[in-house]
């Protein structure tokens, strides 16, 4: 019985894959190759690519993860070696409510307090500083209006941090405290004892709770939408508009004519799934090894 | 007894279908929204048959029809006649509007700026960026203009404002015409994507330096301030049910095979270049003719009845004979019993 069911999980994600493949093969059969590399998005001409939707939705997943991973990791820190014992449970269950936030609410923050935040104080600062910079510098160009990849790669950081943050406090809290307690009386600084003792000890939890995070960067769909300015080009800047697979199907679908639209819009959804799949293969993969290293 | 709660189950299935069957139920262009919306109202009030509404955009009002969820679609880019008979839809227009472009620049009210085609386009081309372009500048000459970037904002999903709009860009610009195209959705070069006419009004109120299009009632509610135009006459027009309805008088109705007709760009010294009908989809044969029939009715008392709730949002009603012609279209095209 339980046997059988584990064989539905198996088959739906079967199903799932076939039936996206498929329904985007039109879209594959037609543009090859060039529907990976190619980042015209036409309707009325039926050209499609899916570069700049597969260039969004890694970089601003990237972003997010450069910044809500570290913070993160920190806050976890905070709570529970430094953080006074008072503090500790208020603080964690605001942050366990800021993972239970629906998205459309980060969303609505992103476009209406957050956006104008960009468009009026940090992206000016950034063109103005780091855009001056040689090489580097054309990361940072372009007008600031505020929609953009960088917009949606913070709103996203902001969306992750709880995720990391609730899993790495939980998996720091089962470090065995004779194992904290010999590095602190051996003369070891907080610093040291996190570094040598309480994440070489929880690193499986701490990498699984990355990468449930990353999942969520990688998938979401309306909180980014609301900011990143739904333009499917490629830009050089990280301050220009640019758009994420979801985005793209979020806009869409609804009123994709049958036929190479939605081929291309189910190709889309396809390469999500697959960068998924990847993504989590990586990470089995990651903590495999991490786990021969450990047993040496 | 166990064949009593059957058939009693049966009762109640069988009356909340038929309670279901009094709702009217579409689904299409955002554009006329309002008045849809304030229609059903009045109409509820008065017949106590209700219409579902789903404005979700042209484009997927016409997929919505085309799979047979909703009695009818509606959408402001018309239909081809030859689509029309592959589909077995009719097609007819129910009510006119202007699309107008808005701005929010700091302090800039509304009627302030003015731009003509060639101008508008260039801007949604991304060839000019800044609000103190020389070409907008020597459209306004006495406009103090800032260097702030413009923030195009359009159309992320699949639009009939879309549509109008940028067949307007096409008549003006032969540029837009070649690289971008007239269609619901476009391959837009610059700007920032929203969803619905509401979502542009949206952004457009939120970004400093933004520029985007909408029907007019909507930057009217929104307080939006709009720009007026230099029409295909050479006139400075703005914005107005006068400026709508001047170009809409151009419209030959009679002679558009299934009402297929773009009122944008329209000569006139008065005439508003973005003046656009919307329009309604129909099965010729409905598979569920009470519901067709009850829509049929309901549209039928907006043409009669609904004209001046229609002229309080700024929308155009369909002339008088233009009724009589889309009513004799129904009655030799659309199946009643």
């Amino acid at each position: 019985m339980t046997f059988a069911a584990a064989l539905v999980v198996l088959a739906l994600l079967l199903g799932v894959a076939i039936s996206l493949f498929l329904g985007a093969w039109p879209a594959f059969r037609e543009f090859g190759l060039g529907f990976f590399i190619s980042d015209a998005w036409s309707p009325p001409r039926e050209k499609f690519g899916a570069a700049a939707a597969i260039y969004g939705t890694l970089l601003t997943a990237v972003i997010a993860m450069l910044i809500g991973v570290p913070v993160g990791l920190g806050i976890a820190v905070f709570l529970t070696e430094l953080c006074p014992p008072a503090l500790r449970r208020p603080i964690g269950v605001a942050i366990e409510l800021l993972a239970g936030i629906p998205s459309i609410i980060y969303g609505i923050w992103g476009v209406y307090y957050f956006r104008p935040f960009m468009q009026d104080y940090l992206q000016p600062a950034l063109i103005h500083s780091l855009g001056n910079i040689p090489l580097i510098g054309v990361l940072f160009e372009g007008p600031p209006l505020g929609y953009g990849l960088l917009t949606a790669g913070l709103v996203l950081a902001v969306m992750i941090l709880p995720f990391v943050t609730a899993i790495s406090r939980d998996v720091f809290e089962t470090v065995p405290p004779v194992l904290k307690e010999a590095a602190y009386g051996v003369g070891a600084t907080t610093f040291e004892v996190v570094g040598n003792i309480v994440l070489p000890y929880t690193r499986v939890g701490v990498i699984g709770g990355i990468m449930l995070a990353l999942g969520r960067a990688l998938g979401e769909t309306m909180a980014v939408t609301f900011v990143i300015g739904n333009a499917p080009h490629i830009n050089a800047s990280i301050l220009a508009q640019g758009t994420t697979i979801s985005a793209m199907i979020a806009n869409s679908f609804a009123d994709a004519d049958p036929g190479l639209f939605t081929a291309s819009l189910l190709a889309l959804g396809f390469i999500l799934f697959i960068i998924t799949f990847i993504v989590l293969a990586a990470a089995r993969l990651m903590l495999a090894r991490l786990e021969t290293k450990g047993a040496r | 007894m166990f064949l009593k709660t059957l058939l009693g189950a049966t009762l109640v299935a069988a009356s909340v279908t038929s309670a279901a069957a009094a709702d009217i139920s579409g689904a299409g262009a955002t554009f006329p929204y309002p008045i849809y919306a304030k229609w059903a109202d009045t109409y509820k009030k008065e017949t106590g048959a209700g219409l579902n509404y789903q404005s979700i955009g042209s484009g997927a009002g016409i997929k919505q029809i085309k799979a047979k969820t909703v009695t009818f679609g509606a959408t402001d880019a018309p239909l081809k006649a030859k689509d029309l008979d592959e589909a077995g839809l009719a097609q007819f227009p129910m009510v006119m509007g202007g699309i107008v472009p808005v701005v929010h620049l700091n302090g800039v009210k509304a009627d302030e700026l003015t731009l003509d085609g060639k101008t508008l386009a260039d801007i949604f081309m991304g060839k000019i960026k800044t609000w103190n372009d020389p070409a907008i500048a020597k459209l306004n000459p006495d406009a103090k203009l800032p260097a702030t970037a413009i923030a195009v904002i359009h159309r992320a999903d699949g639009s009939g404002t879309t549509f109008n709009f940028t067949d307007y860009l096409a008549k003006a610009s032969p540029d837009w015409k070649d690289k971008v195209g007239v269609a619901t959705s476009v391959d837009w070069p610059v700007g920032i994507g929203a969803k619905g006419n509401d979502g542009v009004a949206n952004n457009v109120a939120g970004t400093e330096g933004a520029l985007g299009y909408v029907e007019y009632a909507y930057a009217k509610q929104n307080k939006l301030a709009w720009v007026d135009m230099i029409n295909k006459a050479g006139k400075k027009v703005m914005p107005t049910v006068e400026a709508f309805q001047t170009a809409a008088a151009n419209a030959d109705w009679a002679n558009a095979p299934g009402y297929y007709l773009i009122l944008s760009d329209q000569a006139g010294d008065k005439s508003w270049p973005m003046t656009a009908a919307t329009f309604i989809l129909m099965y010729k044969k409905p598979a569920d003719m009470a519901a067709s029939n009850e829509a049929l009715k309901f549209f039928g008392w907006a043409y009669d009845k609904g004209t001046e709730e229609a002229k309080a949002l700024d929308y155009i009603p369909m002339p008088a004979n233009v009724v009589d012609l889309v009513k004799k279209t129904w009655a030799k095209d659309i199946a009643q019993k």
